[in-house]
């Protein structure tokens, strides 16, 4: 009997082994793939200069400028919005039906399929506002996809801040609102930044939200305006992959490269911005 | 004088009435203790007393406290608590440093001035008499001091906004017997200068520095009289028994 158990033991250990291995391996695959394949293309060259010989030659440069714009532009519509929405909700909304079901609303959408969000974009930003297919609506489409999840984050991030510390604040007379401004914010801003720095990531990386809404096929120029398209590193890797024939593997890895590099990268600082905060962090 | 007066107050909390009929008399620059087992309301009647219950959306509060002869829900609640401040049973300083953290009532309500701001700070640790511990380190965080310095940083913290009513909820419930010896003695210091209402679950303590004692149970005020009454002859049946021990 208690050599069963120790073989059960065993056995267990191994395939709880075996399960993390599972996990691991693929990225860690996925990761050298990439690099072993693209490495070879990545030069001065290909990250700063124009697209040539319908995209089979040259750089990749106009796609690395358009995903930081639509990121910039995601990014700044959804912080604002999400940080203000999260505020309302966890300090001053009372809990009845409608925030509820706001904050159902809010789950869901996190849910809903990207490419939904491009043609929802189409439909609001590109055709009904009028922006066209441009870096704003593109923005604001994927700004609208990444809402969710920055609110979910600040409301964890501002309910993690210890009540009691409310209460001190306003024992000594400070308003709700300084409460929140000098006490529960500046609280609360690691686990914001660490939750809007992964979206971040999501943001550069989702192709579905922008096809419809900004992405342009093939642009060999910078966009000179918010309401200008733009080329973007997804967008442009599905079409080097399977729009356009005999591109070489080299180009099409390498841009993967790149824009694998910018979303593992922006992970990067998330964490290492959350450990330096987290060492500070007072109580 | 009377200063602050409590008359019928009811409070319930999702419908548990944790407070039944309170009628008291606070006086001004006297040190009213409130004793009682727990769960018999005290701390319910000190935070009506600045309004804090508030913060808990199911609490439903019937009666009248009067403040200086204002009706408080008629004050300006931040007003209310800027002169009647509060001292937590646990030591909670706000995650800043110890200056920061006893500046904080005051810059909120508006003082911006360095030096101002370097006087009242300065006056206020003082009045805690913990300045002579902190000095040299004001820019430190407060979490770094011990468990009882905390405790007299937050009382320097309350008496900082210049409130005229200090409320000390079991101040010393987490504290080592010399610290608590030391917030006691502050205690009796301030009463020349402030009004204090001290709930406690120490009855002893209450015996050492309170001029009047009341005596809560299930949320009823049982009795409210002299300390040296309460201690020694009091009137109702089971204040002699709590006091002696029999339960609590």
């Amino acid at each position: 009997m208690i050599m069963n158990s120790k073989i059960t033991q065993k056995a267990a250990f191994f395939f709880f082994l075996l399960a993390t291995l599972l996990i691991v391996i693929p990225v860690g695959l996925i990761v050298f793939i990439i690099v072993i394949k693209g490495a070879p293309a990545i030069s001065w060259d290909f990250l700063f200069s124009m697209p040539r010989d319908g995209m089979r030659a040259g750089g990749i440069f106009p796609a690395i400028i358009g995903t930081i714009c639509l990121v910039v532009g995601s990014i700044a519509f959804a912080l604002p919005i999400g940080v203000l929405a999260a505020i309302y909700l966890s300090e001053y909304s009372r809990d009845n039906l409608l925030t509820r079901i706001i904050k159902l609303a809010i789950v869901n959408l996190s849910g809903v399929p990207s490419v939904i969000f491009g043609l929802f974009g189409l439909a609001l930003f590109v055709v009904f506002l009028g922006f066209g297919a441009s870096i704003l609506a593109g923005s604001l489409t994927l700004g609208i996809m990444v809402l969710p999840i920055i609110i979910a984050a600040s409301r964890v991030a501002l309910e993690s801040v210890p009540m009691s510390f409310r209460e001190v604040s306003l024992s000594l007379g400070a308003s709700k609102w300084q409460t929140i401004r000098h006490i529960v914010l500046p609280n609360a801003i690691p686990g914001i930044m660490t939750g809007t720095i992964l979206e971040i990531g999501r943001a550069a990386g989702e192709t579905a939200p922008i096809l419809f809404t900004v992405a342009a096929f093939y642009l060999p120029q910078l966009p000179k305006s918010i309401f200008d398209q733009a080329m973007a590193l997804p967008y442009h890797l599905y079409v080097i992959s399977t729009q356009v024939p005999n591109v070489d593997e080299k180009i099409r890895y390498g841009t993967a490269l790149v824009l694998l590099a910018l979303v593992l990268s922006v992970n990067l600082i998330a964490i290492i911005i959350r450990y330096k905060l987290r060492k500070n962090k007072k109580w | 004088m009377v200063k602050i007066n409590s008359k019928n107050l009811n409070i319930w909390f999702d419908k548990i009435q944790v407070l039944k009929n309170i009628n008291i008399q606070i006086q001004s620059n006297e040190i009213l203790s409130i004793i009682g087992p727990s769960n018999s309301g005290k701390t319910s009647f000190l935070r009506s007393l600045n309004r804090m219950n508030e913060l808990e959306p199911t609490s439903k509060i019937d009666g009248l406290i009067e403040f200086d002869g204002t009706n408080i829900k008629d004050m300006n609640v931040e007003l209310l608590r800027q002169k009647v401040g509060m001292v937590f049973a646990l030591p909670l300083p706000l995650p800043l440093s110890i200056f920061d953290n006893v500046a904080y009532g005051a810059r909120m309500h508006g003082i911006k001035n360095k030096q101002k701001l370097q006087e009242i700070v300065e006056k206020a640790l003082n009045h805690a008499y913990i300045w002579d511990e902190v000095k040299d380190r004001l820019n430190e965080s407060a979490f770094k001091l011990s468990g009882g310095q905390q405790q007299r940083l937050c009382i320097a913290r309350t008496l900082a906004v210049e409130p005229e009513v200090i409320l000390f909820d079991e101040p010393c419930s987490g504290l080592d017997p010399i610290s608590t010896a030391k917030v006691e003695e502050t205690m009796l210091q301030l009463k020349n200068d402030y009004t204090i209402v001290l709930v406690t679950n120490n009855v002893k303590q209450a015996a050492r520095v309170a001029d009047r004692t009341a005596f809560f149970l299930s949320g009823e005020l049982v009795e409210l009289d002299q300390t040296d009454k309460i201690f020694t002859a009091p009137s109702d049946q089971r204040t002699d028994g709590y006091i002696r021990g029999k339960f609590g």
